[in-house]
């Protein structure tokens, strides 16, 4: 009886352990991040298996503790000097009429328009961007944003309308655009350099179309016009922020359902149609979008320049990724129109400078220096 | 029974018509190359069987329905198609690209499954690529491009694959290596290859079906190459006068273009144009013997 109690146990561990490494090994191989063929983590439990970037993940975070700290800073830094402990009891519910006042009336909406704002034309770049397979593929460049504001600018010179048929004014220029440039861009199909190319003249039309209105207009309505014509989140209102956020709670969620076949479309459309996407239906909804969120953008702030542009492109090289995290890019975008804003505040509060004159410096002298530092990089492989 | 089939295509670019009453059977299994002068429709045939482009009349059918009325991600799943150029995103990483031939199997949910994992890695393992997984696309050389692409294509597991042009822009060991590789594809019994190819020696060393077409996009011969090629079909085909002889490495048939001298003598005057295109073609296939 003594003699199988005293082996199995030295046969149990052994024969256990060779289980284990009879299971383990091609188990747990695959799992460990030198051998698996794609790049971040996956996170799988049951049926259900998500890819993770964790570059993207940090990127995204500090983007988005970033836009926090600015937010803070541009609340107590005002011209109004609130302290800190202001600030948060005011946001708090809990603050004196002052500080209410400041905060609510005064502060909160601009902040929250440049954040709001800024997240939508990044986003609508990001996709541009992607479907055209172009940086340049820009609502700015390619005169999404300049024939809202032309839009706009009939509303304003010509009909003397209120602030809402001037932001309707925006969203019909901006989609009367759009589809011209798809339109007389399309030939056996969307091709990404033949949109940009026809979205450069019909912004060039715009422009021109711009200038013509405000020349031609009486010099109030001509004031008014340039004020608004040169982007700026001053003096913003709640309804500012309520319309603004709205269109991105709709917006941002239908682009996000086809954040797949957008990253899909960067092979080329042959390639991703014969992956099982359905380019045109896709792509018609993805450039929808796109025009949307930036025509809706002008009709809160004016034309904006360079957010598009340029937020996109940071994200990109910043989380160094093959996809466009359109979240992240989000997040970008409104940390650099925040930011912008900020530094308009503080540097040149008595000149009420246009947001988009900081954002051109900042976005522009980063990516300058990401482009040279990525440019050299590069020569070594070249 | 085939699985893939064209029946009376006509098909157009806007008002430029490229092929009517075009019908075409692929057997199962085969290796079906098609070969032709330039601008006879071959690639625009090829399209037409990838659903890149809908014909004006006719059908293509696939598993006996018309593929232009099944759900893209169904069709992605039984057939694959390696287009003629494809850019990769900048800086994506091998693994990654081939990874994206996982499409149409994903969903939201399921983004990265172990059954992924293992076709893609066995998918660069079969290409030879697994060894460049983490190296970044941009970086690679052309015939280390086009097997990662050939990858993407069989990560997509598709019983049906189409080649459009695999073997251009690369040097001739690389087409030879790209061809074997198709080759082996073809040997294993699971998969049916459509390919597009310039090089007619090539194509009937390794086709077992030749779809040969003339301009027009009509169909002027189809079957087995050493059936079917003739220096007569060759010369009415491409307007070349040729020999036909023996492979001598494989003993199918191999296309010697008669000496210029000789094409002189027997086109005469009146077919100015066509030796013009055939000197071109001689000229070609001079160059590529020289890189050999």
């Amino acid at each position: 009886m003594t003699p199988p109690p005293t082996t199995d146990p030295e046969a149990g561990p052994a024969e256990a352990d060779a289980a284990d490494r009879g299971t383990a090994a091609p188990g747990s191989g695959p799992r460990r991040a030198g051998t698996r063929s794609v790049t971040g983590r996956v996170v799988r439990a049951g049926g259900l298996s998500l890819r993770v970037a964790p570059r993207t993940l940090t990127v995204g975070t500090a983007a988005a503790v970033l836009l926090a700290a600015v937010m803070v800073v541009t609340l107590t830094a005002g011209e109004y000097s609130l302290t800190l402990g202001q600030v948060l009891a005011s946001l708090a519910g809990r603050g004196d009429e002052t500080g209410d006042f400041v905060v609510y009336t005064l502060m909160l909406p601009r902040l929250l328009v440049a954040v709001l704002v800024g997240a939508m034309l990044a986003v609508s770049g990001g996709i541009l961007q992607t479907v055209t397979r172009n940086s340049l593929g820009s609502p700015d460049v390619i005169g999404f944003t300049s024939s809202a504001a032309t839009g706009a600018l009939v509303v304003i010179t010509v009909l003397g309308g209120t602030m809402l048929q001037v932001s309707l004014g925006a969203l019909i220029g901006g989609v009367v655009a759009a589809l011209l440039i798809y339109v007389l861009a399309y030939h056996r199909g969307v091709s990404g350099l033949r949109f940009v190319l026809m979205g450069i003249g019909i912004n060039a039309l715009a422009v021109a179309a711009n200038s013509f209105l405000i020349t031609r207009a009486s010099l109030h309505d001509a004031l008014t016009a340039q004020a608004w014509l040169v982007g700026s989140v001053n003096s913003r209102g709640w309804e500012h922020v309520v319309a603004a956020a709205v269109t991105l709670a709709v917006l941002l969620p239908a682009a996000l359902s086809r954040t797949r076949s957008l990253s899909m479309m960067e092979l080329g459309d042959d390639t991703a149609s014969a992956l099982g996407v359905r380019t045109g239906r896709d792509r018609t909804l993805l450039i929808g979008v796109s025009v949307l969120l930036a025509a809706f953008a002008v009709a809160a702030a004016g034309p904006i320049t360079f957010v598009a542009l340029a937020a996109p492109q940071l994200t990109r090289r910043l989380t160094r990724s093959s996809s466009p995290g359109l979240v992240t890019t989000a997040l970008v975008g409104a940390l650099l129109l925040a930011t912008g804003d900020l530094l308009v505040q503080q540097l040149f509060p008595a000149a009420q400078l246009p947001v988009g004159t900081a954002t051109g410096c900042v976005g522009g002298l980063y990516l300058i220096w990401l482009l040279a530092s990525e440019w050299r990089g590069k020569g070594r492989y070249a | 029974m085939t699985r893939l089939r064209a029946e009376d295509l006509t098909l157009a670019y806007d008002q430029a018509t490229v092929a009517r009453e075009l019908s075409v059977d692929i057997p199962d299994g085969s290796f079906t190359v098609i070969i032709g002068p330039n601008a006879c429709g071959k690639s625009t045939l090829l399209k037409a069987l990838a659903r890149m482009l809908k014909p004006k009349a006719g059908a293509v059918h696939l598993d006996g329905k018309a593929i232009t009325s099944q759900r893209s991600k169904d069709v992605a799943k039984r057939l694959g198609l390696l287009p003629q150029s494809s850019t990769a995103p900048g800086g994506i990483t091998v693994g990654d690209l081939v990874a994206r031939g996982r499409y149409p199997h994903q969903s939201v949910l399921r983004q990265w499954s172990a059954e992924d994992e293992a076709v893609v890695a066995e998918s660069m393992r079969l290409t030879g690529v697994a060894g460049l997984a983490e190296r970044v696309v941009d970086e690679l050389s052309g015939g280390q491009r086009q097997r990662v692409w050939l990858a993407m294509v069989l990560a997509q597991q598709t019983p049906i694959l189409l080649l459009d042009e695999p073997t251009t822009f690369l040097d001739i060991a690389h087409q030879i290596e790209v061809l074997d590789l198709c080759a082996d594809l073809h040997d294993d019994g699971e998969h049916t290859l459509v390919a597009v190819l310039h090089d007619l020696n090539q194509a009937c060393r390794y086709a077992t079906n030749l779809v040969v077409m003339r301009p027009g996009g009509v169909v002027a011969a189809q079957g087995e190459p050493s059936e079917i090629v003739t220096a007569d079909l060759v010369e009415d085909v491409f307007g070349l006068p040729c020999r036909v002889i023996d492979d001598p490495e494989t003993g199918t048939p191999m296309i010697v273009p008669a000496a210029r001298t000789a094409r002189s003598e027997s086109t005469g005057g009146s077919a100015e144009k066509s030796a013009g295109q055939s000197q071109h073609h001689g000229a070609v296939a001079v160059h590529e013997d020289a890189a050999l």
